[in-house]
């Protein structure tokens, strides 16, 4: 067995004295795509923003490629070359698709711009015809394609994805979804998603966890997840 | 016509003073939204610090007027920006993500803090300084009673200003510093999540803030010759206003704001009343906020995403 890319240990975070997690664990193998589904409010997002540090953990701990991120600051952990797109994009509304990506090469240190641009623009077409355009003047499927085309520039070793196809056409969500499994199968980029779209995310993923109230209630691979009773009712109404 | 002229040459200058400590105010209130209220008072110490510098230029023999400015811009500015970096490591980063008020109120008493400072240290009297930089040029003469005059120092606050901003723009809209700024300015947490260190974008914004602002005070220093520890509060109003009216967060605003504050404040120092020049500033201030309250170029805050 190899070892985890990142391993999340009895991990609690709090907004104020509210807990938001309550006790995680999760591992994420090399070359793995790992989904989390689960209810609104379930705390989904705030496990992603917890492994880059807002809101840290107050209890457990972090481990990212065998060192301890728990305590670092979030501009260290992105630095270790976790990238994240998060939940509601926040594209910077004011800068040019360019410079968004810009942006997202920012830790990318000696790393080559043109090329990680060419690979973003070749997997994302739609970017670079609106490369001069600004953020927030894009379409929605747009902005999330700028959201993760913008993660990628720094060459993660693990991309964060928060809800992905979020208010999405069909079209765009098959879109993303197999530049998801593209990234994953060809460059062996492990990701770590998040969804909604718990039909589509688990027949994705190759593990997937179920989170309930801050607390991991089921975990398995894919399949096994989308044949679970408990799933198919709460998270995959109508049978779909 | 020659004395409209001569106002508005008068009123320029004046404004790129204001311009550039008004920058001070957007820059900080674009990034962490909060209105830095001792950033006058940073103004205020660089007029100090330059007068100083003078003073040991002159009694270590460096007397030769060019380079004695020179050096004294580079002294201004590297201490007063340390002062406003210090401000804000002392002041405002502890009071980071409590409510809203709070460094507001911290920023007053930092205020409180500088003048205190400045009057223990260098007493309450005022300062002068005799001109160094002298000469003028007469730009019209029609023969009858007035000549149109711009003097030396009016063209080197007007050239120092406009070359501060040409760098300035260069810096925001195309170095990977300016580019992290502005990300902070739109969106901190997303900044953050790229690996850009706020907190280091932050300090840097105050510390070229007030770098500006103290290039700002030497100019106003040779100008006007007169400094005592109180002039940071009604120049840091006027330059607030200026952001205000400018739109607050626009850097071309502030710039913008700036001269126009100068121009209005010259023309009604000219054609109404000295007494109540300082009214003309806070009366735009109080139509400002009502009428427009997002400025000539600001953008209102709807554009989030
Ligand atoms: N900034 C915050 N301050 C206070 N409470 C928060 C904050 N962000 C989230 N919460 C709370 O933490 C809990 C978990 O929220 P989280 O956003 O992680 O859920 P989620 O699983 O991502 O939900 P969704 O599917 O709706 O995105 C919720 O009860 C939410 O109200
Ligand atoms: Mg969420």
């Amino acid at each position: 067995m190899s070892e985890p890319l990142l391993s999340i240990k009895g991990v609690s975070a709090f907004y104020g004295s509210i807990a938001a997690l309550k006790g995680i664990d999760v591992e994420v193998m090399p070359g793995e795509i790992v989904t989390i589904i689960g209810a609104n409010g379930a705390g989904k997002s705030t496990l992603m923003m917890t492994i880059c540090g807002n809101p840290q953990a107050r209890e457990g701990s972090i481990v990212f490629e065998g060192r301890d991120i728990t305590q670092l600051p979030t501009h260290e952990i992105m630095r270790m070359k976790i990238a994240q797109s998060p939940e509601g994009r926040r594209i910077f509304p004011r800068m040019t698709v360019y410079e968004n990506l810009q942006m997202g090469a920012a830790t990318a240190e000696g790393g080559d711009f043109r090329s990680e641009l060419a690979r973003v623009y070749s997997l994302f077409p739609i970017l670079e015809k609106r490369s001069s355009q600004r953020g927030g003047t894009l379409s929605g499927g747009e902005q999330q394609m700028l959201a993760i085309g913008r993660a990628l520039m720094s060459r993660p070793r693990l991309l964060l994805l928060d809800e992905p196809s979020l208010g999405l056409a069909p079209l765009i969500v098959r879109q993303i979804f197999s530049a998801i499994r593209d990234l994953n199968q060809r460059e062996k980029l492990t990701i770590f998603l998040v969804e909604q779209n718990a039909f589509h995310a688990l027949k994705l993923a190759h593990r997937g966890y179920v989170m309930v109230n801050g607390r991991i209630a089921l975990q398995g691979t894919g399949r096994e997840l989308l044949e679970r009773p408990e799933v198919r009712s709460a998270y995959l109404e109508g049978g779909r | 016509m020659e004395y409209f002229l001569q106002q508005s040459i008068n009123g320029l200058a004046l404004g790129s003073i204001y311009g550039l400590v008004a920058i001070g105010y957007t820059m900080v209130y674009g990034i962490i939204g909060m209105i830095n209220f001792a950033h006058g008072d940073i103004f205020m110490v660089g007029t100090f610090i330059a007068l100083i510098a003078f003073l040991i230029l002159v009694a270590i023999g460096i007397t030769a007027i060019p380079l004695a400015l020179f050096l004294m811009l580079l002294i201004a500015m590297l201490l007063t920006s340390l002062y406003g970096w210090a401000v804000e490591r002392i002041a405002y980063r502890p009071l980071r993500g409590s409510f809203r008020l709070a460094p507001l109120i911290s920023a007053i008493g930092m205020s409180i803090v500088l003048q205190n400072y400045v009057q223990l240290a260098q007493g309450a009297r005022v300062k002068t300084l005799q001109p160094l930089i002298t000469g003028t040029h007469t730009v019209l003469d029609l023969g009858n009673r007035f000549v149109v005059q711009v003097s030396n120092i009016q063209i080197l606050i007007v050239l120092t200003t406009l070359a501060l901003m040409t760098g300035f723009t260069w810096i925001i809209s195309s170095t990977s510093l300016g580019r992290d700024m502005r990300a902070c300015e739109q969106d901190l947490k997303m900044a953050a999540l790229l690996g850009v260190d706020t907190n280091r974008t932050i300090s840097l914004t105050f510390l070229i803030g007030a770098a500006l602002a103290s290039v700002a005070g030497m100019m106003y220093l040779l100008y006007y010759g007169v400094i005592d520890f109180h002039i940071g509060f009604v120049a840091g109003v006027k330059a607030f206003t200026a952001a205000v009216l400018g739109g607050i967060g626009s850097l071309p605003g502030a710039m913008l704001g700036g001269l126009l504050i100068g121009l209005i404040e010259t023309y009604w120092s000219a054609y109404f009343s000295v007494q109540y020049k300082d009214v003309a500033a806070f009366s735009i201030l109080i139509v400002v906020l009502i009428f427009m309250p997002t400025g000539i170029l600001g953008r209102p805050e709807v554009e989030k995403v």
